[in-house]
């Protein structure tokens, strides 16, 4: 099933959302990485504000190749998901709702997903140059220090996802490949 | 004796840096085709289609095939009758590295200490793997690795007691363990042999040799077959959505161990398997 949704991602278009759906998105979605959820997670311990209004805010774990001349941004596939596991029940509980990225999450994040209705959506790792085509605005807007790793706000348009794990914690790494196997078994 | 300088293996080296990110080597390019005919799953075909579409993108473009341009790999196979001139070879590579990645428009991946962390701002350093070879020239091959993949491998020191069977049930251990993470379909690379870090460089090497290509052992040549065939009975499918198509190839290099030991390294690749070669 195709969905196509506009960005914040409320409470209840969260709800909406079902393991296996692709989803087109359009709207604001916010660049962190390693290094940058580093940061932001000790702002947050400190009782500070992040650099973005984290509520219902979408993030998309990206380190991007710099710009060629006339683009807006360079190659821009998402990265392994599981490396910021340590900061994204952080994350959640200040707002943050979605999560773009890819690979397995552990059980800490799905329970946060369950507790705060996050998403966890995967777009196709190692097709950079495709998604970039997606990104219609770029702007750095915060910690330039930590190059690919600053933090970006960019506004993408029908930008291509599948709901990984939903907010009730279906999770289509486990159902896609069980029905994949089921299937083989009847042939 | 012949002369090379520093600046023809710097040049060397920014112009395979930009190749290799821009354009995926043919051997990718036809597994990833075949696979995508050969996949019995909807969801499975629809990524490799995508797949498809990117790489491309990216050869029209010109723009790197994925955003993570990797560490830059870089294999010299130095004649030995070859004399470099004008200054310091790992100089010459590390600045071919430096140019290449500043105006290739790719990213700058490498920290300067693997703990306190810091980017270098430039993806230097290189990895420089030498090797002295008979001839008077000097064949120089950039396979720039991410880390998704990278991240995914593994390396075991087993009993020679555990033979084949361990060796396999290793394989499909770690591409399990592996699942969605490093991007599938992946490229596996299997070290078996040598020392500690012997097995590591063979499993990287497995990576270079092209994967429509096969051990000339015509043992570990069945064994590539087989365990591909495998890995493809688990289900993990292109992203780990599930389907038939988790990896594209599987290469085996081999070579002389102890009589007490049985060392084997699995490097995991990407569908963005890259390495360009020139020859100086």
């Amino acid at each position: 099933m195709e969905k196509h949704i506009t960005l914040p991602l409320t409470e209840e278009l969260a709800r909406s959302l079902h393991c296996g759906e692709t989803v087109y998105l359009t709207g604001t979605v916010y660049t962190s990485r390693d290094a940058g959820h580093k940061r932001m997670c000790e702002t947050l311990a400190r009782g500070e504000a992040l650099p973005f209004d984290p509520s219902d805010a979408t993030i998309y774990y990206v380190g991007p190749t710099p710009a060629k001349p006339g683009q807006v941004i360079g190659s821009a596939g998402p990265t392994t998901s599981g490396r910021m596991d340590a900061y994204a029940p952080a994350m959640m509980k200040a707002g943050a709702r979605g999560m773009i990225g890819k690979g397995a999450r552990l059980p800490e994040v799905v329970d946060a997903m369950k507790k705060y209705a996050g998403v966890y959506f995967g777009a196709i790792g190692g097709a950079g140059a495709l998604l970039a085509k997606c990104i219609k605005k770029s702007e750095l807007i915060a910690y330039e220090d930590l190059g690919a790793e600053a933090l970006r706000k960019l506004y993408v348009e029908e930008f291509p996802v599948v709901v990984i794990i939903d907010s009730r914690g279906n999770n289509l790494y486990e159902n896609g490949r069980a029905a994949y196997l089921a299937a083989k078994k009847t042939d | 004796m012949r002369e090379i300088s520093g600046g023809q293996i710097t040049d060397a080296v920014e112009r395979l840096c930009i190749q290799a990110n821009q354009f995926l080597p043919e051997d990718v390019r036809k597994a990833v085709r075949n696979c995508r005919d050969c996949e019995d799953w909807e969801t499975a075909r629809g990524v490799l289609d995508k797949i498809i579409d990117n790489f491309e993108i990216a050869e029209k473009e010109q723009v790197p095939i994925c955003q993570d341009t990797g560490m830059a790999c870089v294999f010299l196979e130095i004649g030995q009758d070859v004399h470099i001139t004008g200054g310091d070879l790992t100089e010459a590579v590390n600045e071919g590295v430096r140019r290449g990645y500043e105006k290739g428009y790719l990213r700058k991946s490498v920290v300067k200490d693997p703990v306190r962390r810091g980017n270098t701002g430039d993806n230097t350093p290189a990895m420089i793997y030498t090797e002295i070879v008979p001839g008077e020239q000097i064949r120089i091959t950039v396979a720039p690795k991410g880390f998704g993949s990278e991240n995914m491998s593994a390396i075991r020191m087993f009993k020679p007691s555990a033979g084949l069977e361990g060796i396999k049930d290793f394989i499909l251990e770690t591409v399990e363990n592996a699942g969605p993470n490093p991007c599938p379909p992946m490229v596996v690379g299997v070290g078996i042999g040598g020392t500690f870090d012997k097995a590591a460089l063979l499993a990287k090497k497995a990576l270079i040799r092209p994967i429509d290509s096969e051990n000339p052992d015509p043992f570990y040549a069945d064994l590539e077959k087989e365990m591909l065939e495998k890995i493809n009975r688990l289900g993990i499918g292109p992203q780990g959505f599930g389907g038939k198509t988790t990896a594209i190839g599987l290469n085996i290099e081999t070579m002389p161990t102890h009589i007490a030991g049985m060392p084997c390294a699995i490097n995991i690749s990407c569908h963005v398997t890259r390495h360009q070669t020139e020859v100086i």
